[in-house]
């Protein structure tokens, strides 16, 4: 067995003594079920009853989150999108298609982060108010992730490019500089701030050197007699070079350029141009990559990766991706406490830096309480073909796997189970099981869910769980006496066998009263009557009643004698088939010719051959009208074959 | 497609509905119901959409529809209609029929009537499937093939058609004021006539050997003889009650069900569709083949239709450009009206130049501009 990767956590259930009961559960898709059982353990006091109780324990708690499922609704629809990017598109065209539904995937995060804000604000319950924030939290920390490894891995920069999407994804998230200078310069005096020169350094620290210029001025029109000293520094930051993938600059040029401003720095430093001011010679400092001056900003930094960045900015512009690890273990050796464990957070990025894919996955799978993030990046990555196929000791690959996760928890929610299906439908390997498993268990309310849940399946050809939920439908018709319901059900599902039941109640019905109930649905059978046997013979049997009411008894007499021989009706009913020819055999005029009576007599025959011996158990006066009939029958049988035999051998004239 | 403007509401919409506006005012319409379906809690919920009940038609991005107030709802809304500016009346899958009142000044909602367990079997609930408001009258069908028919201010229920039909009946359609057409799930349309006693249907239209469920159908708002429905097949069918008992053009529309169908209330050349393919289709006819009618440009054609049956004979005299049927002479133009879109379209409304759709993907989508 292989090691946990971390200890697993211990949740308590309200009610339950786990010192005296032992519980029991069974798994569920997203959820646990949690029982007390009657065990006892030996030596254990004698435990009073068990609780009827079953407990639904659930992990998953974001799912039930009205902000949050927009989240998943909206991210669904760009899953898709991505799905549906073709393989013969050239890798090129592919990558800026990658990179732009990875912002897309982003923007989302982004949106909901807002709304959560809004929300937040403006409750006044602390519980949610709690709950919001940590739900703030976590998708921060999410887009965090996703943001460095959209710029690793799917934008995947070589060296020297990659430092300004770096620079942009600190700035992303290091965004309450903007409102302190906002508020320092929108100040009376804003040189005399006591945030001013905070609001400057930070500038410098995230790269944005015009910015720290148009600060720095404001301090400059105040000091005169400083104003040389302002004025090399601003040229030091305005001629900083900065690295532009897209220009003609090759990376040596410009790092030439930047060694020589470099040295510049550094002489401005040694000839101690800066020692009036010891703001400006600590931005001096930074511009030099000096560590221990970085450090001296940690409040201002924040994070060990914000100094990571700014590191590599003013100490090693042209960082290959390759050597990164080296930079980001040691900035945060440097920067966090010794004594302090690296959070969660911190290692997840770290390993990005490394390019451990699948350790950044694996420790965002432990440590977010739901599979959308990795499901959703890891599905992304694996189109850019980052992943190699990673071998699990289980399922078929680390996408699909996360994939069916992440689809069946959607699953066990009342109503975001029609997202899940999107996502079973790109998982070639098992997909198409586990949403045959779970669309067969979709409680089905009314006709209407019925019938999208129909046209799921249809869609995929499920001809099994399409059979099973039309059956689902007809019983419950049946069981709700719409018999017309229940028929139209089961020819949907072409389901032969309860169609033929439903016809036998039909039958029944008919010969209780005597009259069809539901014609506006049998007389509209059509083609589906070929359905069953009993079908078909319910609706020729129909027919024979239509003809026999507009007075076309030959025609009827003819279809009435054909559903006995031809076999379609069944034998329990020729009795009721035979009594309906009574009239037409009491007619005046001979509807049944010698050939037709002599069959209607094998008929009768045959029905009565086999019970010529009464039973005892049958009622006597049950028995004395079915002789009766049979008395009746024959004598009208007769008196017609004579009828017919004269006229057949009449000469017409 | 750049002024639509979509809305998640964490909720599947099963219906959306513009309130009213009355004739006298010039404005557009601001104001719409949404129902869901399939939550664990349903609601029945009010949006505005501008300010002060006046749309300026230059902020598209002003348009995002803000909540007004909601209420909770027993059981999926399956129908929606606005009885007046003022009151709403809702369909649900319990059977119940309930009453709503907007009061506008509190921007609150409230029962103002409940028709509990309407529709049911004799041990079970049937769910209401649809309904049609004609003031004061309410005319719902159900699951249970019963007609029922409602006064507003009346509790009890004025009149049921008991097993009007032996499937499910999906919906229903006023065609003169006593007069109600439904259709139902074995491809029938039928005509119910409330002066004749009895509980059978003055006439029954179908397509021979179709035995396709229809879902839809909505009268021509000014040739009452007129009705379009759409059914499992996603196909349109359009037909004229006093002649034949066949459909005089079909078209095809949609890959699956065919959810809702709706001629504009003023613009009559014009007709929309939903279907559970997450499509929405506005459909344009031209009632003269020698005008090119779409001059507007910047449209994107889809595809153009196909009819399916020649019309019958005899449609010289109708000046409806629907009933030609004849698509070839470019009569019929159809335009996707949303983005690519995966889960169903349920439910779609058109007033004035004013659109709003809801769908499964829990989004309410909205148009301002719909060229009519």
């Amino acid at each position: 067995m292989e090691e946990v990767d971390v200890e697993p956590t211990t949740t308590l259930i309200p009610g339950i003594d786990f010192t005296q009961k032992h519980l029991g559960f069974v798994w569920g898709p997203g959820d646990i079920l949690v029982y007390e059982t009657e065990y006892k353990a030996t030596g254990a006091a004698a435990a009073g009853p068990g609780r009827p109780f079953v407990h639904v324990v659930r992990k998953d708690e974001d799912i039930y989150s009205p902000i949050l499922r927009k989240l998943f609704n909206e991210s669904h629809h760009i899953f898709v999108g991505l799905q549906k990017i073709k393989e013969d598109v050239p890798s090129k065209n592919k990558k800026s298609q990658f990179v732009s539904i990875s912002k897309n995937y982003r923007s989302v995060i982004r949106a909901c982060m807002e709304e959560l804000q809004q929300v937040a604000v403006s409750t006044r319950d602390a519980t949610l108010q709690t709950q919001y924030g940590n739900q703030i939290s976590i998708l921060l920390a999410v887009e965090l992730i996703w943001n460095l490894c959209e710029v690793l891995f799917i934008e995947a920069a070589p060296a020297g490019a990659l430092q300004l999407p770096l620079l942009e994804w600190v700035r992303l998230h290091k965004a309450d500089v903007d409102e302190k200078a906002r508020e320092v310069l929108q100040s009376e005096n804003p040189a005399e701030h006591p945030a001013y020169w905070e609001v400057a350094i930070s500038y410098v620290l995230q790269g944005r050197t015009d910015e720290a210029r148009q600060v720095l001025v404001k301090q400059a029109s105040l000091q005169p007699a400083a104003r040389a000293m302002f004025k090399l520094l601003d040229s030091l930051l305005m001629k900083m070079p900065i690295y532009n993938p897209g220009g003609n600059q090759t990376l040596t040029e410009f790092d030439v350029k930047w060694r020589h401003w470099h040295e510049e720095c550094d002489r401005c430093l040694l000839d101690s141009s800066f020692a009036s001011n010891p703001h400006l010679e600590a931005i001096c400092k930074i511009l030099v990559g000096d560590e221990d001056t970085l450090l001296e900003y940690k409040d201002l930094l924040g994070t060990w990766y914000h100094f990571l960045v700014t590191r590599l900015l003013y100490s090693h512009p042209t960082v290959k991706p390759t050597e990164l690890h080296y930079y980001a273990q040691s900035s945060m050796d440097m920067f966090l406490d010794t004594r302090s464990a690296p959070e969660p957070l911190d290692s997840i990025l770290l390993a990005a830096f490394e390019f451990d894919i699948h350790q950044v996955i694996k420790d965002c799978s432990i440590a977010l309480n739901n599979w959308w993030f990795v499901a959703h990046l890891t599905d992304l990555l694996d189109h850019c073909k980052l992943l190699q196929s990673h071998n699990l000791h289980f399922g078929s690959n680390l996408r699909e796997f996360l994939l069916l996760e992440y689809a069946s928890g959607l699953f066990t929610h009342h109503s975001l189970w029609q997202l899940a299906v999107g996502y079973f439908d790109h998982c070639p390997e098992f997909g198409r099981v586990y949403l045959e498993l779970q669309m067969e268990r979709v409680p089905l309310d009314s006709e209407r869910k019925a019938l999208k849940v129909l046209r799921i399946c249809e869609q995929r050809q499920m001809a099994e769980q399409v059979r099973s939920i039309c059956k689902i439908m007809a019983k419950r018709a049946l069981r709700n006496e719409r018999l017309g319901s229940a028929l139209s059900w089961s020819i949907r599902a072409k389901d032969a066998a309860f169609a033929t039941l439903i016809s036998e109640r039909f039958l029944q019905d008919y010969c209780a009263h005597g009259t069809f109930s539901d014609l506006d649905l049998i007389d509209n059978l059509g083609s589906a009557m070929l359905l069953s046997d009993r079908l078909t013979f319910l609706g020729q049997y129909r027919e024979f009643h239509k003809l026999y009411g507009e007075k076309q008894f030959v025609e009827a007499g003819t279809l009435l004698l054909s559903l006995m021989t031809a076999k379609i009706a069944p034998q329990s009913f020729w009795m009721t088939l035979l009594t309906d020819a009574l009239p037409l055999l009491e007619q005046k005029r001979v509807i049944f010719s010698a050939d037709q009576t002599y069959e209607l007599m094998h008929c009768l025959e045959e029905l009565t051959g086999g019970k010529a011996v009464p039973k005892l158990d049958h009622p006597m006066q049950d028995e004395d009208v079915e002789t009766t009939k049979v008395e009746l029958l024959r004598l009208a049988l007769v008196r017609n074959l004579a009828q017919a035999i004269v006229k057949e051998g009449t000469v017409e004239g | 497609m750049d002024c639509i403007n979509a809305k998640f509401v964490s909720q599947k919409i099963s219906k959306t509905r513009w309130r009213p506006v009355s004739s006298a005012s010039l404005h557009q319409p601001d104001i719409f119901a949404t129902g869901s379906w399939d939550n664990e809690d349903n609601k029945v919920s009010i949006w505005s959409i501008g300010e002060n009940g006046v749309s300026n038609m230059d902020d598209e991005f002003e348009g995002d529809p803000q909540l007004l107030c909601e209420y909770k709802h027993n059981g999926d809304v399956l129908d929606l209609q606005f009885l007046d500016q003022e009151r709403i009346v809702t369909a649900s899958s319990t059977g119940a029929v309930t009453m709503f009142r907007h009061h506008q000044n509190s921007q609150t909602l409230s029962v103002a009537q409940l028709w509990d367990r309407a529709h049911h079997y004799p041990c079970d609930d049937a769910p209401c499937t649809g309904l049609v408001c004609n003031s004061p009258e309410i005319v719902t069908v159900g699951e249970d093939g019963r007609i029922i028919l409602l006064r507003a201010d009346h509790k009890g229920i004025l009149r049921t058609i008991e097993n009007a039909d032996s499937s499910t009946i999906h919906a229903v359609t006023f065609l003169r004021t006593t007069e109600v057409l439904t259709v139902n799930s074995f491809g029938q349309l039928k005509l119910w006539d409330f002066r004749q006693q009895g509980n059978e249907p003055s006439q029954i239209l179908s397509l021979t050997g179709n035995r396709v469920p229809l879902h839809c159908v909505d009268r021509h708002p000014n040739q009452q003889h007129i009705v379009a429905t759409g059914g499992q097949d996603g196909m349109l069918f359009l037909w004229d009650v006093r002649q034949g008992t066949v459909p005089l053009s079909l078209m095809e529309a949609h890959s699956a069900e065919m959810w809702e169908v709706h001629f504009h209330p003023s613009n009559t050349d014009h007709l929309f569709t939903c279907s559970e393919d997450g499509s929405l289709l506005h459909w344009e006819s031209s009632t003269n083949s020698s005008v090119p009618s779409f001059l507007q440009g910047g449209r994107n054609t889809s595809a153009m239709s196909r009819s399916a049956v020649a019309p019958g004979e005899g449609n010289q005299s109708l000046t409806s450009g629907w009933l030609s049927g004849d698509s070839s002479k470019g009569h019929l133009e159809t335009t996707h009206m949303l983005p690519s879109q995966t889960l169903s379209v349920n439910s779609v409304d058109v007033l004035d130049q004013c659109l709003v759709c809801g769908t499964d993907g829990e989004a309410i989508y909205i148009n301002r501009q719909v060229p009519v």
